[in-house]
């Protein structure tokens, strides 16, 4: 296997790590398609969000359900799973100093997951698969639909395979000394949640298109959603994985941040990997043929390591930003350090706001949600979409724009045009989201239903709850600006801003020691004051919503 | 630092304020984790699962028969069907109609037998907010008692098909 031999490498100006070319290459298309498809996913939400908004009420009703399957798929699926191969790639190139283990298999890849998602968009808009992104099954969608689905999946196994070839070549040529940088190994507990996932993908999608075909008889539709959300649910704990990377990642850049226990990090990442594939029951608790005392273990025992997982990172992360400000000299009282960090950049700020959004709305909805009995008063309402805008959209999501105000400069050696947009944009999007999940989140409380088009129809649903679907849509509306705005600077960036070769990359802000300033002041076990403070607050919130939703579960209908 | 190999000898025990979060954390994860058993033995609402395998063709067969035998009504041309306290109810999903409508007594316990003909709806009873998945070829049943009186809203809310919005049944309880 010496495909290793084309590859060349050009030294980074800002960091002065080798950047391996083959594989910026494919950080390189790998990000452009990522942000072709979040524009395209974001384009579809502001038409959604108009006809859910009842007082407008856009779209047609079959063009609701087919846009709706087309948002799914591309927000969910496309958009995330090319940023993350792009994420991969980075992982196991530049900061192990290695080359990417081979160009062919990269192009393989790349290019089945680029077939393979045209043609899942092409077949949605020609109306031949309005399934939504779950496609349940007796339902069923043209086989372009899922082959194109199976081309996506395999492809991304493909970049994945890649992602650890390159590391056993990196191992094996010592181009590093020791264990892999946390970023890697971030990325590499993803990547192994990625192919159970995936394989799980396979499983289910392959006998649908044979059926879809009319080669095989029809699969379960019960054993259909079991294993459906072995890929639904896991593929969106590959994205944690990812975006708590890019949070110690981006907290390192802006502010020098480290970890403070490098153990700890590194623990609660084989949490998500040992136990959050276990998880899955999530969505099927008020199936049918699903019994309680399979209810009951995966979503506590699998769960709740992975939740603790989520809680110690919630912790480490404004922890050691926290550490590094104080080390600096911006000691005074709980919050002092907090004004000073560097807000002007919006790489920070698009990831303390992926912190904030995927730490209170998403985290806490999501474990309460998950709730075996508590599940009664949520399944299949907004209140499920509100809890997963807040933790892909606003926390993954808001990540991957962050680290692209990174990428850029570094991958594609190219200045920011218009900075100024730049620093405001991670604000706008983060708050619209925001909006977005709470309206989704309060009208689900009242029973609206998720995935529906009209709400006249019932007859049950009053005024406070078309009060939060227009909250949702003018959320919407400021949400997609963001997002428009994100995608004009990147692409604006590419073609005409300024080439940043040879010189360090422009500087976005970060956090500058003050002159004196003497680490050894600080208390390395206690010195995070503010860190324990918030988190306090966390718990508190926590605690308070769980039980909340017990006593409004207690006010229902008695039902076994 | 996240983007450079960790310094030798990175191994070694939380300590201070980490372990002090560590350990609430755990504590909070395990009191949700009891919580579980807890509603499942001490609580009221709990979603069992319980199903049998049936042929759409023979649910809807029990569906008629449930209809002959207990009509009491007749809502916007579908009927109304009251089963004997602590007796069965059977209610069919289809595109797009829950059938029959139920009348149902306060107090008294039913065994709701629910199943769909043709793909997977969602039970959704309004203003309750109470949520269940229906499928086809399962017979899912709920142990149900109504605890308030009025006239109760069955939303579909899984996606069927461009008439799901308007996919709407009734549940009566006096
Ligand atoms: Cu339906």
């Amino acid at each position: 296997m010496a495909t290793n031999s084309t590859s060349e490498t050009r030294t980074c100006d800002t960091t002065g790590l080798p950047v391996c070319l083959t594989a910026q290459l494919f950080i390189k298309l790998s990000a452009v398609c990522a942000v072709v498809f979040l524009l395209l996913g974001g384009v579809a939400a502001i038409l959604l969000a108009l006809t859910r908004w009842q007082t407008i009420h856009l779209l047609p009703v079959d063009w609701f359900y087919r846009i709706l399957t087309f948002h799914g798929l591309n927000m969910l699926i496309f958009w995330i799973l090319f940023f993350e191969v792009a994420v991969l790639y980075f992982a196991c190139t530049v900061p192990l100093k290695a080359k990417l283990f081979s160009r062919k298999v990269a192009w393989v890849g790349f290019i089945m997951m680029l077939v393979g998602a045209v043609m899942v968009d092409y077949i949605i808009l020609k109306g031949k698969a309005d399934v939504l992104m779950t496609s349940y099954l007796p339902l069923l969608a043209h086989p372009a639909f899922y082959l194109g689905i199976i081309l996506v999946a395999v492809g991304t196994l493909i970049g994945v395979f890649n992602f650890f070839a390159t590391l056993y070549v990196a191992k094996r040529d010592r181009t590093y000394e020791g264990s892999v940088p946390l970023v890697t190994f971030g990325a590499t507990a993803a990547a192994i949640i990625a192919v159970v996932t995936l394989l799980h993908g396979a499983i289910v999608m392959i006998p649908t298109f044979t059926f879809a075909m009319g080669w095989t008889p029809e699969p379960d539709p019960m054993w259909y959603r079991t294993i459906w959300w072995g890929l639904g649910h896991q593929s969106q704990q590959v994205n944690v994985c990812a975006m708590v990377a890019i949070w110690y990642l981006v907290g390192y850049l802006a502010t020098g941040a480290k970890p403070i226990n490098e153990t700890v990090c590194r623990g609660a990442f084989v949490l998500y990997i040992l136990f959050i594939n276990l998880a899955s029951a999530h969505h099927l608790l008020v199936d049918p043929a699903v019994g309680a005392t399979w209810k009951i273990w995966n979503t506590s025992y699998a769960m709740y390591l992975a939740v603790l997982a989520s809680m110690i990172h919630g912790f480490t992360v404004p922890a050691s930003v926290e550490m590094a400000m104080r080390y600096k000299g911006y000691t005074k009282g709980l919050f002092g350090w907090v004004t000073k960090l560097p807000w002007r950049n919006p790489a920070f700020s698009a990831a303390v706001l992926s912190v904030v959004i995927f730490g209170f709305i998403g985290g806490i909805t999501g474990v309460t949600l998950g709730t075996q009995q508590i599940n009664i008063i949520a399944h299949n309402t907004l209140r499920i979409t509100g809890h997963f805008h807040a933790t892909v959209v606003g926390g993954t999501s808001l990540a991957f724009m962050g680290l692209t105000y990174y990428v850029i400069p570094l991958i594609f050696q190219r200045d920011f045009i218009g900075k100024g947009w730049a620093r405001i944009q991670p604000w706008l999007f983060g708050g619209g989201i925001l909006m977005v999940s709470l309206g989704m989140s309060f009208a689900g409380s009242l029973g609206v239903p998720r995935r529906d088009y009209d709400i006249e129809p019932a007859g049950v649903y009053g005024a406070s709850s078309h009060l939060f679907l227009g909250i949702m849509g003018v959320g919407a509306i400021i949400a997609v600006l963001a997002l428009l705005i994100f995608v004009l600077l990147c692409v604006g960036t590419l073609l005409f801003g300024k080439k940043n070769a040879g010189r360090p990359i422009y500087d976005w802000g970060t956090a500058v020691a003050l002159p004196g300033a003497d680490e050894s002041k600080v208390d390395a076990h206690w010195g995070m004051k503010g860190t324990i403070a918030l988190t306090a607050v966390f718990l508190m919130c926590f605690a308070v919503y769980y039980f909340a939703n017990w006593k409004a579960l207690a006010d229902v209908w008695p039902v076994q | 630092m996240s983007l450079t190999v960790p310094e030798k000898g990175w191994y070694k025990a939380p300590e201070g304020a980490e372990k002090l979060w560590i350990g609430l954390a755990l504590v909070w994860c395990m009191v949700m984790s009891v919580m579980m058993p807890y509603w499942h033995f001490r609580g009221k609402q709990n979603s069992r699962g319980e199903a049998y395998s049936v042929e759409p063709a023979a649910f809807m067969e029990r569906t008629t028969t449930f209809v002959e035998s207990g009509t009491v009504g007749d809502w916007n041309g579908i009927p109304i069907v009251e089963p004997p306290p602590g007796g069965e109810a059977y209610l069919a999903a289809r595109m797009w109609s829950w059938y029959p409508a139920l009348k149902l007594r306060k107090g008294e316990t039913y065994r709701l037998h629910l199943s769909a003909l043709d793909l997977n709806h969602g039970f959704s009873l309004q203003p309750l907010n109470m949520n269940f998945q229906v499928l086809p070829g399962y017979d899912h049943v709920l142990t149900i008692t109504p605890t308030s009186t009025g006239e109760f809203t069955i939303v579909c809310n899984e996606f069927c098909g461009i008439g799901h919005d308007k996919m709407i049944g009734k549940i009566f309880v006096e």
